[in-house]
């Protein structure tokens, strides 16, 4: 899961300081890992190197959590290009594909789309599975087999994100 | 067997029976509608005894005292009666003619006194015909004012047309006989025994059917009662149990069939009146079963309801997740149905020829238990030859095969809808086939040849002038184009009583014109002046007096044309001339034949004949259909006891015509039925593949070939019933009617019956193609 | 692969009653490709196949089937079209239940008017090349599910049509045998050359397709060809 791109996503709402941010993060996508400051700070920075983000201004007292960030039009356009991508599918995808989701929610582009073309990427490997397992012996198939069960497994974590797309919608806005 | 249990599970089956959601009252409505319909069918049949008893009881008790001792003298109490019988249009009339001897005279039955002289009372009906344009013939020919009404005890039926009229003109020469009172005893067994046969076998025709139908009414809504069986079940309910609960729903539709059968018979009673089957119609309040047959009927039909339910149960294992159908059924075996057929012919055989018309102690049971096991075994053989037949059938098109295969794998379910109609259609070929040879005796022994003449009457006359006028009278009425008249008399042998003799041999004596005369001989020549003599030839049945008009009328001999044993004063004689040809008989119209002396008019005054009669056969001009009726009222203006009777055997016919149509609506009511049922059949099946319809549909199955396979599924198992029951009903009709000691006339009544199987064949075709149409639909195929 | 698609619907709608199972749906299907049609239950995924195929008549919309405007047809015409062209499996309750399995394979070819000698002579043929040829005498009722599936595909193909529905063919089936359908189906359907237009709920099955198509609310969302 790309914190930078998460991170670069909320600021997309609006400028925020770097202790918002860190808040913002673990409310919506920290359930069990909050982040350090740390690595809000070395993430901040590297993406202000990168010229994502600028600081629009300082809080007296000085330190990152102290600096408030605003997002550039390259920074927009980064995130845009990273929800657009279909993630490589593989297991334990859920996290990364969820703040996708979340994200494309809030920042207002078409999460539906997101996950057809997700479905798209799973379908495009399980059909070479398929076709491997076709022509290959048993230890190929059921090899295949455990693969595709669980690309279909989130698959149909994907339909069934896909179906409560609205709720969601409106729990994000909230 | 606890009857506790036995009715706790009845009644738990007979309320899911009406709470069972719409198709499972729809099923319990059907079932009782077509169980009603059959027990009203099988009250009215088991009221018919009754009913045509009471008409006797009736008739017996308006009939004047007829008690063999004779009133020789007029009292205060006596009366001078006579019936006269007569038609109107084809309708039977009938009236009493009284003539009061003294102030007391008894008051006929259904009236408030004897009318006044000229005078006379009606019943309704001939009351409503009188009154309207089309009596007006009929008020010329009785000169009677009416003056009231015939009540019901008077009656025998509420559309008899009848009167009773006060009549000065009746002597005791004219008359019936002097009576007292009315009323005499009842015969006790009044029917005769071909009615009885006909009875039983019309009840046996009937009763089947039912029964079959509630046999296939039990599976009617087979996949939702399955589910219902297998949820009991699946709650505890043990395999007996279940079997219990579903005869209890079949028997919940037995009995509301009970009362919507008595139901129809009260109310199609009310209709006993108006409804005229051969001359028979009557009193609403006579038209009552049999009791004997009202309690078989209703004890049967509610137990064969259970029986069959159980036995259609006896194949199929209600499992607690589904019920399970044995999937190949045992074969069947044609020696068990065999038997009951053998069984059957074995009780009716040996009864062939034993029975006479006349009889009325027939023995009912043994004839009534073999027609039921013919008409079962007949049932019995339906499955199997269903079954036989479709095995061997292969090839043709889709539809065929279609059909021809659901027919191989499940021949039962069609051949148990069908077995109804073989038994309908068997008893209904076997009736007619009695009431054809019932018909044709009737006609051909009345033997009259209607192309010679139309009506016959023979009057009274004084003296034979009288009678020679009557004839030209009659000769000159309108509509009448011919006529054959004779005066007839008799002569006597001359001469003293022989030893031995108890009275003087006669011989019949005509007087008439050649061309009448040749009506009654065969005649090489005649002139005015010649005479006849006809002798009865060696053998004779018709002629029980052969020997003495042998002796009596010889050319040459000579006769006194009156009983000189009767007659005070001179006797007239006469000679017949030796110049006299012997000639042979020839049967007169009505098919009689007249032995005896033979005159032309020249040959013999008719003047000094005793007691001479008009003998007069009318011929009618066929154009004018009111003929007959001026003819009778002529005749009765010249002798109001005349009595002319047709010739045309038309009448006769049409009697039987309504007899057998009735048969014939009576067992196309019952095919219906049948039909009815076999329609449900087709519609459930249809709907339970709807996913098979729709994807045949999707591969582009044309709609003819699956139309055409619903009609090849019908057709074959009807198609091999009404083949099994034309076999069968035409051997039933010709045992029954060797029984009786008659022959086959016509061996094509089946055709009208096998007619209206065709026509169900159809009609449940056409009536399962909207289902099918629109099952044909896409919407099958939508799962979602 | 630039060819003209074999079958091309655009804009198809379809209401049953109030509710739209269609509403503007467009497809596209090339001459020998399987296209699996995707999507939740009641997206109107077997609509659009009922549509695709000629069995329901769009309300709106055109459906060219080899370049021929098909929408206007007469339903015997539609139904010709289904005998000769195109063939049939669905999830369950295809088969005729008193008709044996050869005989049942037969039927589109009887159909067609074909004798039936002839007619269950390449239903044989078909049969074992589906690897069920055992099952020839039996009735529908005396075979496995997977086998009746089988029995199924061999009578979809028997007409050589060009192209297949199959409305979850192995909706019904375990995997295995909904595996070994599906090999069977698109193996036979590429050598003959057949399209197959494949509704399935599974990501499985639908993987044994050359692309797929979702069906969401009655329109098809993503539709892209196969690389």
């Amino acid at each position: 899961m790309s914190i930078g791109h998460t991170l670069l996503g909320l600021l997309e709402a609006g400028p925020r300081h770097g202790y918002d941010l860190k808040r913002a993060f673990d409310e919506r996508f920290g359930h069990d890992r909050p982040l350090h400051y740390g690595q809000v700070y070395s993430t901040m920075s590297r993406l202000l190197k990168n010229g994502l983000v600028v600081v629009e201004g300082i809080e007296p007292g000085g330190g990152p959590e102290r600096k408030r960030y605003a997002i550039t039009d390259a920074g927009i356009t980064d995130v845009a290009d990273w929800l657009a991508t279909p993630e490589k599918p593989e297991p334990y995808l859920q996290s990364t594909l969820y703040t996708k989701v979340v994200l494309a929610l809030m920042t207002g582009r078409g999460a539906a789309e997101l996950l057809d073309t997700q479905r798209a990427e799973h379908l495009r490997l399980m059909r070479e599975l398929t076709r491997r397992k076709k022509d290959g012996d048993l230890a190929d198939q059921l090899i295949c087999d455990h693969a595709l069960f669980h690309l279909e497994a989130d698959l149909r974590w994907l339909e069934l994100t896909a179906a409560r797309l609205d709720r969601l919608a409106e729990e994000v806005r909230r | 067997m606890n009857p506790r249990i036995w009715a706790r599970d009845l009644a738990l089956g007979a309320r899911f029976a009406v709470t069972g959601g719409r198709s499972g009252v729809l099923r319990t409505l059907l079932t009782a509608a077509g169980v009603g319909f059959g027990v009203a069918l099988l009250l009215l049949a088991s009221s018919l005894p009754n009913m045509l008893f009471q008409r006797e009881v009736r008739e017996s008790a308006r009939a004047p005292d007829a008690s063999h001792r004779m009133i020789e003298e007029p009292g205060p109490g006596t009366f001078l009666h006579y019936t006269q019988y007569s038609s109107y249009r084809g309708a039977a009339l009938s009236g009493l003619l009284l003539k009061p001897e003294g102030p007391g005279a008894a008051v006929p039955p259904g009236t408030d006194g004897v009318p006044a002289a000229g005078e006379m009372l009606v019943s309704p009906a001939l009351g409503r015909l009188l009154g309207s344009p089309e009596g007006a013939l009929l008020k010329e020919r009785l000169p009677y004012e009416v003056v009231g009404t015939i009540g019901e005890p008077g009656l025998i039926g509420p559309n008899e047309l009848r009167y009773v009229a006060h009549a000065p003109f009746l002597t005791t020469d004219n008359y019936d006989g002097r009576g007292l009172r009315y009323g005499w005893s009842v015969p006790e067994e009044p029917m005769n025994a071909f009615l009885l046969l006909l009875v039983v076998i019309a009840y046996v025709v009937l009763l089947l059917p039912v029964l079959v139908f509630i046999g296939t009414a039990a599976r009617f809504g087979g996949e939702q009662r399955d589910r219902r069986l297998a949820a009991l079940r699946l709650v505890g309910a043990d395999n007996a149990t279940t079997r219990r609960v579903a005869a209890g729903e079949s028997l919940a539709g037995a009995l509301l069939g009970l009362v919507v059968g008595a139901g129809l018979f009260l109310a199609s009673r009310q209709f006993a009146g108006t409804v005229e089957i051969w001359d028979v119609n009557a009193f609403p309040s006579d038209v009552v079963p049999h009791t004997l047959l009202a309690l078989l009927v209703l004890a049967v039909v509610p137990v064969s309801s259970v029986v069959v339910t159980l036995l259609a149960l006896r194949g199929v294992a209600i499992e607690p997740l589904g019920v399970v159908r044995t999937s190949t059924p045992r074969r069947r075996r044609l020696w068990w149905r065999l038997l009951i057929l053998a069984a059957g012919a074995a009780l009716l055989v040996p009864a062939v020829g034993g029975i006479q018309v006349e009889d009325t102690g027939i023995d009912t049971f043994t004839i009534g238990a073999g027609t039921v096991l013919v008409l079962i075994g007949l049932t019995g053989l339906l499955p199997w030859l269903v079954e036989a037949a479709v095995k061997r059938l292969r090839g043709g098109p889709v539809s065929w095969q279609l059909a021809v295969r659901r027919l191989q794998l499940s021949s039962g379910t069609a051949a148990r809808a069908v077995s109804g109609i073989v038994v309908a259609a068997a008893g209904a070929i076997a009736l007619q086939m009695l009431f054809q040879a019932m018909e044709h005796t009737f006609t051909a022994e009345t033997g009259h040849d209607t192309s010679r003449a139309q009506l016959q009457t023979s009057l009274d006359a004084r003296d034979g002038a009288d009678a020679r006028r009557t004839i030209d009278r009659l000769a000159a009425v309108e509509g009448v184009t011919g006529v054959i008249g004779t005066v007839d008399s008799h002569v006597y042998r001359h001469g003293p009583l022989k030893p031995g003799e108890e009275f003087r041999p006669i011989a019949p004596f005509s007087v008439g014109d050649c061309a009448s005369l040749r009506e009654y001989a065969v005649l090489p020549s005649c002139a005015d002046g010649d005479v006849f003599v006809v002798v009865p030839p060696k053998g004779a049945t018709d002629a029980p007096d052969a020997p003495r008009i042998r002796e009596t009328a010889r050319p040459g001999a000579l006769v006194t044309l009156r009983d000189p044993a009767e007659t005070k004063g001179t006797v007239p004689e006469w000679r017949i001339p030796a110049t006299a040809r012997v000639v042979t008989a020839r049967p007169d119209p009505v098919g009689l034949h007249r032995y005896g002396v033979l005159a032309t008019p020249r040959a013999i005054g008719a003047a000094p004949l005793e007691n001479p009669r008009s003998e007069v056969l009318v011929r009618l001009d066929p154009s004018l259909p009111d003929a007959p009726e001026v003819v009778r009222n002529a005749a009765l203006e010249i002798d109001p006891t005349a009595t002319v009777r047709g010739l045309s055997d038309t009448e006769q016919s049409s009697k039987f015509l309504s007899v057998r149509t009735g048969i014939l609506v009576g067992s196309t009511l019952t095919m219906l039925l049948v039909a009815a049922s076999l329609l449900v059949a087709t519609l459930e099946q249809l709907r339970d593949r709807k996913r098979l319809l729709s994807s045949l549909v999707a591969f582009g199955t044309r709609r003819t070939t699956l139309g055409c396979s619903v009609l090849w599924q019908t057709a074959v198992p009807i198609a091999l019933g009404l083949a099994l029951a034309v076999a069968g009903g035409l051997g039933l009709g010709s045992v029954l009617l060797a029984m009786t000691g008659q022959r086959v006339h016509d061996w094509w009544v089946f055709l009208p019956v096998v007619g209206v199987g065709a026509a169900l064949i159809a009609a449940v075709t056409l009536l399962s193609l909207p289902l099918l149409w629109r099952l044909m639909r896409a919407d099958g195929l939508r799962t979602e | 692969m630039n060819t003209a698609p074999l079958l091309e619907a655009t804009g198809l709608s379809k209401a049953y009653g109030p509710t739209a199972a269609l509403s503007g749906a467009d497809f596209a299907l090339r001459a020998g490709e399987v296209v699996a049609v995707m999507g939740p239950s009641g997206s109107g995924k077997s609509t659009l196949l009922h549509c695709l195929a000629g069995i329901v008549r769009p309300d709106a919309g055109t459906l060219a089937y080899d370049g021929r405007d098909i929408t206007a047809l007469s339903d015997t015409a539609r139904s010709a079209l289904r005998r000769t062209d195109f063939g049939f499996v669905f999830q369950f309750g295809q088969l005729v239940p008193e008709l044996s399995c050869v005989e049942n394979v037969a039927l589109p070819l009887r159909l067609n008017g074909e004798k039936r000698k002839a007619a269950e002579a390449r239903a044989l043929e078909w049969l074992a090349r589906l690897e069920v040829d055992d099952t020839a005498a039996k009735r529908p009722g005396e075979i496995s599910g997977g086998q009746g599936q089988r029995v199924a595909v061999a009578r979809a193909l028997v007409s050589s049509p060009r192209v297949i529905f199959a409305d979850e063919p192995t909706g019904a089936l375990d995997s295995l045998n909904g595996e070994r359908v599906m090999r069977l189906l698109t193996d036979a359907s590429r050598d003959t050359g057949a399209a197959v237009v494949l509704v399935t709920h599974e990501a499985r099955v639908a993987a044994w397709s050359d692309r797929e198509v979702v069906v969401r609310d009655g329109s098809v969302r993503s539709s892209e060809w196969a690389a």
